[in-house]
């Protein structure tokens, strides 16, 4: 663990400890199930937008993905009657190549990452509420694809199903990043592109490869997600997504400037946000304030990272 | 013997596990250039950041004009007088000639909008300039000018703050030597109007041509002074090493060995009309001479992949080398240890181990997952071989001195075992140690047959490690000289062509 994963557990814990003297349902195992649940479907999709933010880039368009994809999966399983696991397949691969578009932009053309991305969650969005006729969309009551429903609302031994699907991913993600040729090569891309292109890294590959993995793991986390809500109106699912992703990402360490971040630390980044919407749930604060809160909090962390942070670095020589 | 115009006494600064300055005294008087020496961390730039405002000292005392003087910022020291030209310009190469004199004391026209005054901008940054004998217009911007004509406006901009204490970090490390001439005679008009300069440089050679006096650092202290009538090359090579520096020896010519590498009228980007066609030999060092701008560099590049080669064939022991990127020259063993250290050749925010492997990691990797201990042993191999000085090969290599930052480089590409090897500027800003060591290492690797091409700026460098000089101008290819025939004199006379 680097110094700063142990920073934002810490302060994890101590929110937790905080709202747990508040409320004591806080620490209910219905409550602590709903936020794992949540903290599973958010960091799935939180884990891509940090690797892309490694290589000092920003995907903006995770969360009109999730709608589009959201929509498209209601649609094939429900009114098209694709088998389950030929809509899965077509949604994963469809995040994967959205994702593969943006790194092309980005890498061949050389648009700058945050013009394409935002062009995403525009079309993307557009294109959800059109092929929806913007009516919600969602899987009735699920037949035929309860197994689909319970990997996001199941749970093994009392852990949401999406958690341990996290979990998963994360362990993977991990290896890649902190112990792959592929992770090495995304720092060094994202600390001095031109370095490692002279030191003879594919930087091209290796920056489209990350949106290529942003893009895919939105598309699953827009499966466990569409499950989970079983109601997809396509002007607001998904909403704001992208910008959870970008703050769990930053808070859990990330540099925006590149070459900065850990898998642990989106994670607990992600985590950091739900607990943070849970206190205000618990609290009776009025969830107008929702972001609010959210807001202040990690502008407080960041300011106290800096002022500590700052103390505890020194001059520099 | 009048007050001088700055007196540093018993400057001590201590960074986490380094004492960088160890009581360090220095003085300056109005109206002389004083060299500061020493090899890299040797303490030279702490001392001047100290005087800059940038760092503080623990403990010690700056006095200007006799009075004791507390610098809270670089502002303060600019209040004082003090300017200092950074060996890194720190300009804005966007911004105009104008834009860059009265970066952040803009002159306006008052008003709620506070508007530029761009006339008074330019019209002071004119004579700002012509007090140094520069003609410029002011409304270039600062990129499209050469490195020394950029430095020279930060010499303007300096003196227009009212500096009266000039420093001047590796002010020639990027000139060409006739850009490095004029500078010197600007330096010595300012000095005989006053000015005090404190000049950084490892050539020793203009050290000796410039300075009234050399002050050596060895170790952050004070190794010793040299007046004038005292100051020679010797004397400064042993106070800043601390022991006798042995002469180069003299090599037989070498023998000509078959080709190895052959670059067949090769064109590139910055100069399409122009094609280029050398030759490298077994067991040679090909020098490659001419003024900054000559298109080296671009050669360079276009050999190594990283640049544009608009045409022309690369040949490796006569078979084409398919170059398209840094990474098939790499794979074919052909690797550039590039000018830019900082922007090119390491990765500063990165340790030393991940710089080092960072080409060929593939090779430390099973299943595409890095093997740690094998990659730490491999690059503490290296760096002990290459005696790269740091704590540990996990420190960032933006922490290292440049020797041992070039020696990363080194270290990367060695660990290749390469075939063809190009060195743009070796030894640009690299203390005198790292010098001989890179020279040795450049050899050794001819020695074992590696085809080395090394760009060098610095005259001394080129006739000496080099068994023949090709020099270039405006992208062609002037002349080459065989050992016998390599002087000073003459690479330059053909650089100028």
């Amino acid at each position: 663990m680097t110094r700063k994963d142990v920073t934002v557990l810490l302060l994890l814990a101590a929110l937790c400890a905080v709202v747990a003297t508040a409320s004591p349902q806080f620490l209910s195992v219905t409550n602590l199930q709903n936020i794992a649940r949540l903290v599973g479907m958010y960091g799935i999709f939180s884990i891509g937008v940090g690797i892309v933010i490694i290589t000092g880039g920003i995907d903006l368009s995770v969360g009109s993905i999730c709608a589009l994809l959201g929509v498209l999966l209601s649609m094939m399983l429900v009114e098209w009657e694709w088998p389950a696991a030929l809509a899965l397949a077509s949604v994963v691969a469809l995040g994967a190549a959205l994702g593969a578009a943006h790194g092309l932009l980005i890498t061949r053309l050389r648009l700058q990452p945050f013009i394409v991305t935002l062009c995403g969650l525009l079309l993307y969005r557009g294109a959800a509420r059109y092929i929806a006729r913007d009516s919600t969309k969602g899987f009735g009551t699920g037949e035929g694809f309860e197994w689909l429903r319970a990997a996001a609302s199941g749970s093994v031994g009392g852990v949401p199903m999406p958690f341990v699907i996290m979990c998963a991913i994360g362990a993977i993600a991990w290896l890649l990043v902190h112990r792959s040729v592929y992770g090495r090569h995304l720092f060094a891309v994202g600390h001095n592109e031109v370095a490692a292109r002279y030191s003879g890294v594919r930087t091209g590959g290796v920056v489209a490869g990350a949106y290529v993995i942003s893009g895919t793991l939105a598309a699953v986390s827009a499966i466990i997600i569409a499950f989970y809500t079983n109601s997809i109106s396509p002007a607001s699912h998904g909403n704001f997504y992208e910008l959870y992703a970008i703050a769990a990402a930053v808070v859990g360490g990330c540099s925006l400037r590149g070459g900065e971040g850990t898998i642990l630390g989106i994670v607990l980044g992600a985590a950091l946000l739900q607990v943070l919407r849970n206190l205000v749930n618990l609290l009776d604060i009025p969830g107008s304030l929702d972001f609010a809160v959210m807001g202040a909090v990690i502008l407080i962390g960041a300011i106290a990272d800096h002022v500590f942070g700052r103390a505890r670095r020194g001059p520099s020589g | 013997m009048p007050v001088p115009i700055l007196q540093m006494s018993a400057i001590s600064k201590r960074f986490p596990g380094v004492v960088a300055l160890d009581r360090v005294d220095f003085d300056l008087s109005a109206g002389e250039i004083a060299a500061l020496v020493g090899e890299n961390g040797a303490g030279k730039s702490t001392l001047m950041k100290v005087l800059a405002g940038i760092h503080r000292a623990d403990s010690g005392e700056v006095r200007i004009d006799g009075a004791t003087v507390e610098m809270h910022g670089p502002v303060d020291a600019a209040r004082l007088g003090i300017g200092v030209i950074h060996q890194e310009r720190e300009l804005i190469e966007t911004l105009d000639v104008a834009g860059n004199v009265f970066l952040g004391r803009e002159p306006t026209r008052g008003g709620p909008l506070r508007l530029l005054d761009r006339r008074r901008m330019h019209a002071d940054t004119t004579r700002a300039l012509a007090r140094i004998g520069v003609v410029l217009r002011t409304s270039t911007p600062l990129g499209d000018l050469s490195a020394a004509q950029q430095q020279l406006v930060a010499i303007a901009r300096a003196l227009s703050l009212n500096a009266r204490i000039l420093i001047l970090d590796e002010p020639t490390a990027t000139l060409p030597s006739s850009d490095a001439a004029r500078l010197f005679d600007v330096l010595r008009d300012l000095r005989s109007s006053g000015t005090a300069i404190v000049y950084i440089s490892h050539r020793l050679k203009e050290v000796e041509r410039l300075a009234d006096r050399a002050v050596v650092l060895r170790d952050g202290r004070n190794a010793g002074m040299l007046r004038r009538d005292a100051l020679s090359r010797d004397r400064l090579v042993q106070l800043m090493v601390g022991r006798a520096f042995e002469p180069p020896s003299i090599r037989p010519e070498a023998p000509a060995g078959p080709v190895v590498l052959q670059i067949e009228r090769v064109r590139t980007g910055r100069y399409p009309d122009a094609d280029v066609s050398l030759a490298v030999h077994r067991g040679e060092v090909l020098g490659i001479a001419g003024l900054i701008g000559s298109g080296r560099t671009e050669l360079a590049e276009a050999i190594c992949g990283v640049g544009v080669r608009l045409s022309g064939r690369i040949l490796l022991e006569g078979r084409p080398l398919p170059i398209g990127s840094a990474r098939d020259a790499i794979r074919h063993g052909v690797c550039l240890v590039p000018e830019d250290r900082r922007r090119c050749g390491v990765v500063a925010g990165m340790s030393i181990r991940e710089n080092v492997t960072l080409p060929a990691l593939a090779s430390y990797a099973r299943a595409g997952l890095v093997a740690r201990a094998y990659e730490a042993a491999a690059v503490r191999r290296i760096t002990t071989a290459l005696a790269v000085k740091a704590a540990s090969i996990e420190t960032p290599v933006a922490a290292l001195s440049g020797g041992n930052q070039q020696r990363v480089v080194l270290g990367k590409w060695l660990a290749l075992r390469p075939r063809v090897i190009v060195f743009d500027e070796p030894t640009q800003g690299v203390d005198v140690r790292a010098k001989v060591e890179i020279h040795r290492l450049m050899r050794g690797l001819a020695d074992q047959g590696t085809a080395v091409v090394m760009i060098s700026s610095d005259l001394e460098e080129i006739v000496a490690e080099s068994d023949r000089v090709a020099v270039m101008h405006d992208g062609r290819v002037t002349g080459i000289l065989s050992r016998a025939d390599c002087t000073p004199d003459a690479v330059m006379r053909l650089a100028v062509a």
